[in-house]
This record gives structure tokens, sequence and C-alpha cells, in this order.
């Protein structure tokens, strides 16, 4: 079903969606960006068209809500434990289609990954989509190469906004939603949402990657350039990976609390284990594992990359490293050692 | 016909007594520190047709444009005036040039506009102060600085500025990677540590530099929505007693340095050694003479600080004091 209607009446149609469902969205936090007066659009909860970034990619994907970047699991004190109270309301989360399309991976690590994670279950059971319109690749976006620029299901409605005409089409899937639509005067229509066709950036993944490309020293460049601040894993939206922290109040260390906060591979301490062994201590080592999981790992377990080509990574990279330059270094790496032309290897 | 020139009145058009007989050098002033491109093609031009191609950077972001003959003096003034245009310096008459030569270039950084660690625009700031202080005969130097680096140097100024942001931290969003906490020691005071995975700010050492806002990867630290200033007094160079500026407010608003500034001029044309040389002495002096208490008074008149500002009680200045003893030991 689709509708079109004025931005009035959206906001009609998301009044009424408040009354069920929290709407999270991109939000365009004002000189909240690590450089002064430099705005950061990031995921919040908001009521009303105008309070959703639509205009700007967002720097940090809408994941926070599922899987949140420090979240407090359960209290304990000497012989109890008592689990965190938690949200029980729906939630509707606006996303682009490579963010749908990263859904999908976090589903996949999270509930299809021999067994289900509760914290992500609770919170994934109260979730349902609403797909932001495309109409426009926005730099470092790459989502044509991994197939992720096109969503035609999954989502209760989607969104289009015509700023000029002041005018919102939606593509509807839910027929309870779609009452909501008819009741605000939508007049109903083809809606088709608007979907990237080409993206400036396009990269080749490898269908194989033998061995010798880890040892391969592309890598070393990325020891020498990267600055392991991970800030490439915290946008990502496919980032999965978490630690776990045992906290002892300070006031009375009987009692405590154990929390989940958001890690990154790239960081230090990440594979640090007992005795002070590490296993990937090199940046370009780090770098590597990042990439042959986004794009080579994660797809020989599930069948498909878990990269989604947003770019984000790009965007954000304080060293101007591009993860899509890797990707089509790799395939190269890959191509030549294939071929028995290995390029310069470590021992 | 032999010359017959007002030197004194020359100084004050902004030109330079030269060591040269029958030479000067256009001062041009850029508060802030930043011209429009053409500006600096016409200072290429006049260097050109009046000087003697060259041109001078001053150490106060000025340009100066030496080797005009003096007679040239009215033709240079027509010729920079779209210069002075761009710049926004009050003049008091156009084509006459600039209107005095006291009160120097007001420096800035490149502050936020460039600079990653920037917490404020400088220039624009600089800009404000110059139009609320120029032109004026008295020597005062005022600088501006976007972060506690300094890079400005305006602790050899009179009044120095540097940018402050009062660091927010959102522990909802904070992972302990902990790099907030390295990059504060490496670049800066040490003021953060971990405690039971979050962070706390030692908020007497914090400096408000914003290092921990740039290095946080995932918008735990955000900057405040104010911006802060930290405002430092009375340093300098010269011959008798080169110091650093001491310390006077941190955490104040843009009104109250504006405030400030303006009555330290009024306590300086009220103390100002009559006979000084040149009616030039640097205010330091005129507070050595009244005491402190005589110019917090006179500085303080009718300044409303913001509830953040944290005012010094009692400043004591240090440096090399030349004029008592020259002795290497």
């Amino acid at each position: 079903m689709g509708y079109v209607l004025s931005k009035e009446a959206f906001d009609e149609v998301l009044g009424k969606l408040s009354e069920d469902f929290l709407l999270y969205s991109p939000v365009r936090k004002i000189g909240e960006g690590c450089y002064t007066d430099v705005d950061v659009v990031r995921y919040d909860f908001v009521k009303s068209l105008d309070e959703i970034e639509l205009e700007a990619k967002s720097n940090y994907a809408f994941k926070e809500l599922l899987t949140p970047l420090s979240q407090t699991l359960f209290f304990f004190t000497e012989n109890e434990t008592k689990e965190a109270d938690s949200d029980t309301r729906d939630v509707i989360i606006f996303l682009r289609s490579c963010d749908m399309h990263a859904v999908k991976r976090l589903d996949a690590i999270y509930l299809e990954n021999k067994f289900a994670d509760p914290f992500y279950e609770r919170v994934r059971k109260r979730v349902k989509f609403a797909l932001i319109g495309c109409g426009h690749s926005f730099e470092n976006c790459f989502c044509v190469s991994m197939k992720s620029n096109v969503t035609t299901d999954g989502y209760l409605f989607s969104l289009d906004f015509d700023r000029d005409a002041g005018q919102v089409s939606c593509d509807v899937k839910d027929e309870d939603i779609a009452k909501l639509f008819e009741e605000a005067g939508a007049s109903a229509a083809d809606v088709v949402p608007s979907s990237v066709t080409e993206n400036d950036t396009k990269v080749t993944v490898p269908d194989v990657v033998p061995n010798a490309v880890y040892k391969d020293k592309l890598w070393d460049e990325y020891t020498a350039r990267c600055i392991k601040c991970g800030r490439c894993n915290f946008v990502c939206p496919t980032c999965t990976c978490y630690t776990m922290q045992d906290i002892f109040y300070t006031d009375n260390g009987r009692v405590g609390e154990r929390r989940r906060v958001g890690s990154s591979c790239m960081v230090d301490g990440y594979t640090n284990v007992a005795g002070g062994g590490e296993y990937r201590r090199t940046n370009g080592e780090r770098m590597r594992f990042k990439t042959l999981h986004k794009i080579y790992d994660f797809s020989k377990r599930f069948g498909y990359d878990m990269c989604v080509g947003c770019g984000r990574c790009d965007d954000v990279c304080p060293e101007y490293i591009s993860f899509a330059n890797i990707i089509n270094k790799v395939n190269a790496a890959a191509k030549a050692a294939a071929a028995g032309e290995g390029g310069a290897q470590h021992d | 016909m032999s010359k017959d020139i007002n030197t004194k009145v020359l100084k004050k058009n902004a030109f330079r007594y030269s060591k040269v007989r029958g030479e000067t050098a256009s001062r041009i002033r850029i508060p802030g520190g930043v011209i429009n491109a053409q500006s600096m093609a016409k200072i290429a031009e006049v260097a050109e047709k009046f000087g003697d191609g060259t041109i001078f950077l001053t150490n106060r972001q000025g340009v100066e444009i030496p080797g005009i003959a003096m007679e040239d003096i009215p033709e240079v003034n027509k010729a920079i005036q779209s210069i002075i245009d761009d710049s926004g310096v009050n003049q008091a008459e156009r084509d006459k040039g600039y209107p005095a030569a006291g009160t120097r270039n007001v420096v800035a950084c490149p502050g936020k506009r460039l600079c990653p660690f920037g917490c404020f625009d400088t220039t624009d700031f600089a800009r404000k102060m110059d139009k609320m202080v120029f032109p004026n005969n008295l020597h005062v130097k005022i600088a501006f600085t976007g972060c506690s680096n300094d890079c400005a140097k305006v602790r050899m100024d009179d009044f120095g500025i540097i940018g402050m942001t009062e660091p927010q931290y959102d522990p909802s969003r904070c992972v302990s990677c902990e790099q907030c906490i390295k990059y504060c020691r490496i670049r800066s005071v040490g003021a953060l540590s971990l405690v039971n995975g979050k962070v706390v700010r030692d908020t007497n050492l914090c400096i408000g530099c914003g290092v921990c806002v740039a290095y946080c990867p995932t918008r735990a630290w955000t900057r405040s929505k104010e911006h802060y200033f930290r405002l430092v007094l009375l340093g300098r160079t010269g011959k008798k007693n080169p110091r650093l500026a001491e310390d006077f407010i941190k955490w104040a608003d843009e009104q109250s340095i504006l405030d400030i500034v303006k009555n330290a001029y009024a306590y300086v044309e009220e103390y100002i050694d009559p006979n000084a040389l040149e009616g030039k002495e640097h205010i330091g002096y005129i507070v050595d003479r009244t005491g402190f208490d005589e110019f917090l008074k006179w500085i303080m008149r009718d300044v409303k600080l913001n509830e953040k500002a944290e005012v010094a009680s009692r400043v004591y200045w240090s440096g090399k004091h030349y004029d008592r003893s020259n002795e290497l030991k």
C-alpha cells in the first residue's frame, strides 16, 4: 500500500504511532561532534518529522539501541543477583537500506550463532523498522557493491520526504499502520522507496582469500597509519563485539553490577589474555583481522558478507584510512596470490 | 625642497620610522590574522609600486611594506583603503590610512576555523575586540588562542585570551577505552582517571582544552554549549622585566573579557606615567606602581561575571629582572 501525504498529516501518523511505539531515528546533535561547533548525527528518540535528520548520513548507527554502548545486565549483592530493569516499550527504528541489511547481520551474530543471546533477544523482540528512502549516495558509500542498496521488505513503512513539496511518500507494509495513514487523510499512490543505484566508491570482494594474504606486507601500512582509536568499529552498524565488566561499588565492595560494554578489535586490550599475552599486537594485524572478518570470515559461516558498505568507517577515520580501498587491495592481493604472484610476505 | 616630516604623525598613521633616511614602511593591520586573497594581492601591488618589492611578515600577524618613500604616504594610504575595508578596522577618515598604531594588531591562532583543538572562533573574537579598542594610541597588546596549547603565545601579551570548553560526560556512551585518559595525560594535564569502568575528571586539574572530546570515539565526551575563556594578564617582552602573563580568570564568558579590557584602557588613561617616552608604557609597569588592588578595582568595575567564572584573588608575576641584575649563575 502506497500513500502520499502532507508533512503535517505524516506528523499526525507519528503522533498516533508514539502512543504505542518509541520512535528511534537519526538526530542532529548540535555541537556534539568531536570538534568545536561541529554537529554529530546519531540515534535518539523523536516525536516528529522535523526531529528526524533525513539530509545527512548518521555518523553513528542505529545499533546502539540493540547493543548499547554500555549496559548494566544485573546487580549483585552478597548472595543474590537482580537483573537490571529494561524498557518494555516497542520501538520503531528509522533507518536506511544499508542499515536494514545490517540488522540481518546483528541477528545472525546474536540470535543464529549457535544460541540466542537473551539480552539481545529481549530488545530485538520489541523492535520494528521504518525504512528511510535513500535518494542519493553519500560520500564513501559503497552499498551497491555490497548489495545492501535495496530493501523490499522487513519494514512497517518507508519514508521519502520531498522537502520542497512538503510531501511525504510512504510504502506501508503493515495493515494496522495503513489505517493510521488513511485516518490522517493520506491519498493512495504507487510508492517505491527511493534507493541508490550507483556509488562513486566501488569495491570488489574477493571470493577466496589465500593464506598468503594474511602475511602480505600490505598490512604494514596500517601499522604505521592507524592510531587504533576504534572509531571505525563504534560507528559500524555490524560490529558486535562487547566486553564484560564486574564493578564493585567504591563505597561498599560487597555490592556491584555486571556491565556489558562495546568493544573494538582495533583498540588496545582487545586480545589481551592472562599472562600478558596479546594475539594481535600491531595495528596492521588488527586491521587484517577486522577486514577479513567483514568481507571473508563471516561470509564463510553465514553465506554473505558482514560489511554492508555504509562507509561510516571511512567517514569517521581521523587518519583518512579507507576501508573500501583496503577491500580492493585485499582483492588484488588475493588475485595475485592465487596466480602465484604473491606480494611481499612476512615470514 | 628639504624634507619636513612630523614623525609623530607618521608613526600614528601606522608608518614605521626607518633607519633609512627618507624611507618608511606601511604597517597593515590584520586583526584576527585573516584577510581575503584580494587584500593580499593589494599588499603585493603596493609593495611593487611604492615599496622595494618585498613584504615583511610581522610577529603580530601584521604585514609591513618597506622601502616606501615618505612623500608617497598619501598615495599609499589611498591604495590600502580596500585592505582596511576588508579587515574591518575602524577608521577616522577614508583614504587617510590608519588612525592609530599604539594598540597593536590583535593576534589570533587559527582557532576553531581550522584547528581540531580550537575551542572558539579566535578570529571572530579578535575582530570584535579590535572593533572595541581601536583606534587607540595606548601601547596595548591583546591576543587570542583557541586552547591552552597557546600557539598564539598569548602569555606574552597584556591580555591573553585562551579558549576553554567544559567537557560533558555521558557515562552511558562510555566503553572504558581509556583514550581520553591516555591523550589527556600525553597532550594535556592528566586530569582523567578510570573508576569502575567510567571516567572521573578532576575538575580542579582540568584546563578545559577539549582533548578528551576530540579523541573520544563514541561521543561520551562532548563540548559544553557555552564557550569559555581563560584570561591571562600582563605578560610582556622588553628590556627590563620580560615575563609571562599570569592567570586571572578561568571559565569566563565573552562579555566579561570585553568589559575587563575596556576598563583596563580607562585605568591606563588614569595612571600612565605622564612623562612616558612616546606615551608608551607597558600596563604591567603601571600596575607595579599603583599596586594590583587598584588595578583590580578599575578593571572589574561594572563587570557582571558569569556564574561559572573563577577569579584569582591575587596575581603574582615573575620573569627576569634585567634592571636589577644581568648576572649569569
